[in-house]
């Protein structure tokens, strides 16, 4: 099967610092990728990169076999995208911000209105639907975030911690919208969350100093930390992404 | 194509009205036309029925206005990560550049109008040449296009809002003024002619004193559209170098 998000060598410096130097993945469909790593490690530095809005330096990014520097629009057209933080524009309503996206996105008339409707819906955005975005609380602002990145049911989705600030069970509703997504569509989502890489992810990537240091399945990532039997992901993270002298900090974009 | 930077200029247009940002703007804006066209104009003194008065004060007014507006057009999105969102949309970086400056055009556009007491004023007291006033009207639009332009440029340069405001002032005011005797006698004591002509060639005022006198020269109209096209090329160079910062 061939993949529907193919990342080949990025490579990003900020001055000295080696932001993200040189990760290449490929991530087919059916696929819940999550991305680990401590603050800095360059998470979202590769996920702008993926989406975009920040130039490599070297190296490339394919979405549906579309490079985005060379394609870029047709690039996006496959893409969902949730940037960190969740911006979105604050004077708007979560509808009329749906509704902006899913114009930019040519999701017109009845197409637009049901796409609307229904990332409304799985987002459990419709008591809020028409409140301006700067009232809400962080969670449902969280959520209007990633009901854009869904609104045009991408074959790609890149989201950005995509369950930061929300309670446990608006985080459980959102993993239950990716495991729902899942099916034939490549998903990445990086997070602080270790249980969410057993709760949504197939597949878990850990990146420390802009590279690639642990790539498997949950069951892969335990098995690092010999001499413990069933180690927990936490502890697994820590081992591996402090093991060698140094720590990764630097700024996260 | 063009589509898409029409949804993007309802947007910003909708969103200028979403706050109390608009309202302000267009009272305070229509309450100072009168002030200047009443009083520094002496409007009632000249006897004549026209809105020259209103017009000849108009480029000052917009000097400090013009960067009100524009100052917010991409610090505000850099502010805020909504730049991430926006360019990372299936849009090409010139439909959102132009989209938000066509919206910004818009909202001047509004504030023109809300100045339509003047008109009806004039009217009332006596018959003006309102061909005349649609020209200066529409010289007064072409100018602030202008502005908005080189402000939408300046805002892409930083994410601090007063930066842009402060910076669009000063670079409005040398374009605007590069015309007048003040500067041009400047020009000419330590420049030769040629460099003079370029310089009064540069000023918005040169090109749109024609307009208030009832034509619309060709070499205006290319002024403007170059100018326009000249600085929202740039913005799209500048923000294409800041966006992610």
């Amino acid at each position: 099967m061939t993949a529907m998000l193919e990342i080949d060598g990025l490579y990003k410096a900020f001055g000295p610092v080696k932001a993200v130097n040189g990760i290449s993945l490929s991530v087919p469909g059916g696929q819940v990728l999550g991305f680990l790593g401590p603050n800095g490690a360059g998470k979202s530095t590769t996920m702008k990169m993926v989406a975009g809005f920040l130039e490599p330096d070297r190296g490339s990014a394919r979405i549906c076999g579309d490079d985005i520097l060379q394609a870029p629009l047709a690039a996006k057209q496959n893409l969902g995208y949730l940037p960190e933080g969740a911006p979105a524009y604050g004077e708007m309503t979560p509808r009329g911000f749906l509704k902006f996206c899913a114009g930019v996105r040519g999701l017109k008339g009845k197409a637009g209105q049901e796409a609307i409707d229904k990332a409304i819906e799985r987002t459990a955005l419709s008591l809020v639907a028409e409140q301006t975005i700067d009232t809400l609380s962080k969670g449902f602002k969280r959520r209007v975030g990633i009901a854009q990145a869904i609104l045009h049911v991408p074959k790609v989705l890149v989201l950005d911690e995509p369950t930061d600030g929300l309670d446990p069970n608006q985080k459980q509703q959102v993993r239950n919208l990716i495991t729902e997504l899942s099916k034939d569509r490549a998903i990445v989502i990086s997070t602080h969350i270790l249980e969410e890489v057993d709760a949504v992810c197939n597949r878990a990537v850990i990146i420390d100093q802009g590279r690639v240091v642990a790539d498997g399945t949950a069951a892969d990532l335990r098995k690092l930390m010999p001499g413990k039997k069933n180690p927990s992901l936490d502890e697994v993270f820590r081992h591996i992404t402090t093991g060698d002298a140094q720590t990764g900090r630097g700024d996260d974009d | 194509m063009m589509t898409k930077v029409f949804t993007i200029a309802k947007r910003e247009l909708a969103s200028y009205f979403g706050t109390p940002i608009a309202y302000v703007f267009l009272v305070v804006f229509v309450i100072l036309s009168g002030v200047v066209t009443f009083h520094l104009g002496n409007f009632f003194d000249r006897g004549s029925a026209n809105l020259s008065a209103f017009f000849n004060y108009l480029p000052w007014l917009l000097l400090v206005f013009i960067p009100a507006v524009s100052m917010r057009l991409w610090a505000e999105e850099r502010k805020s990560g909504t730049v991430e969102l926006l360019m990372t949309l299936p849009i090409a970086p010139w439909q959102a550049v132009t989209g938000k400056w066509l919206a910004s055009v818009g909202f001047i556009a509004v504030a023109l109008v809300a100045t339509f007491p003047l008109w009806l004023t004039v009217n009332y007291l006596g018959e003006p040449d309102n061909g005349v006033i649609m020209t200066s009207y529409l010289g007064s639009l072409a100018l602030a296009a202008v502005l908005l332009a080189m402000g939408s440029c300046v805002s892409a340069f930083t994410k601090n809002q007063v930066i842009a405001f402060v910076l669009a002032v000063a670079l409005s005011f040398v374009i605007v003024t590069s015309g007048t005797p003040i500067v041009l006698d400047a020009v000419r004591v330590v420049f030769p002619q040629p460099i003079v002509d370029v310089v009064a060639a540069m000023s918005a005022l040169t090109h749109f004193t024609g307009t208030g006198q009832g034509f619309v020269a060709l070499s205006s109209v290319l002024y403007a559209v170059s100018m326009i096209v000249f600085w929202l090329f740039a913005t799209v160079i500048v923000l294409s170098n800041t966006k992610a910062d």
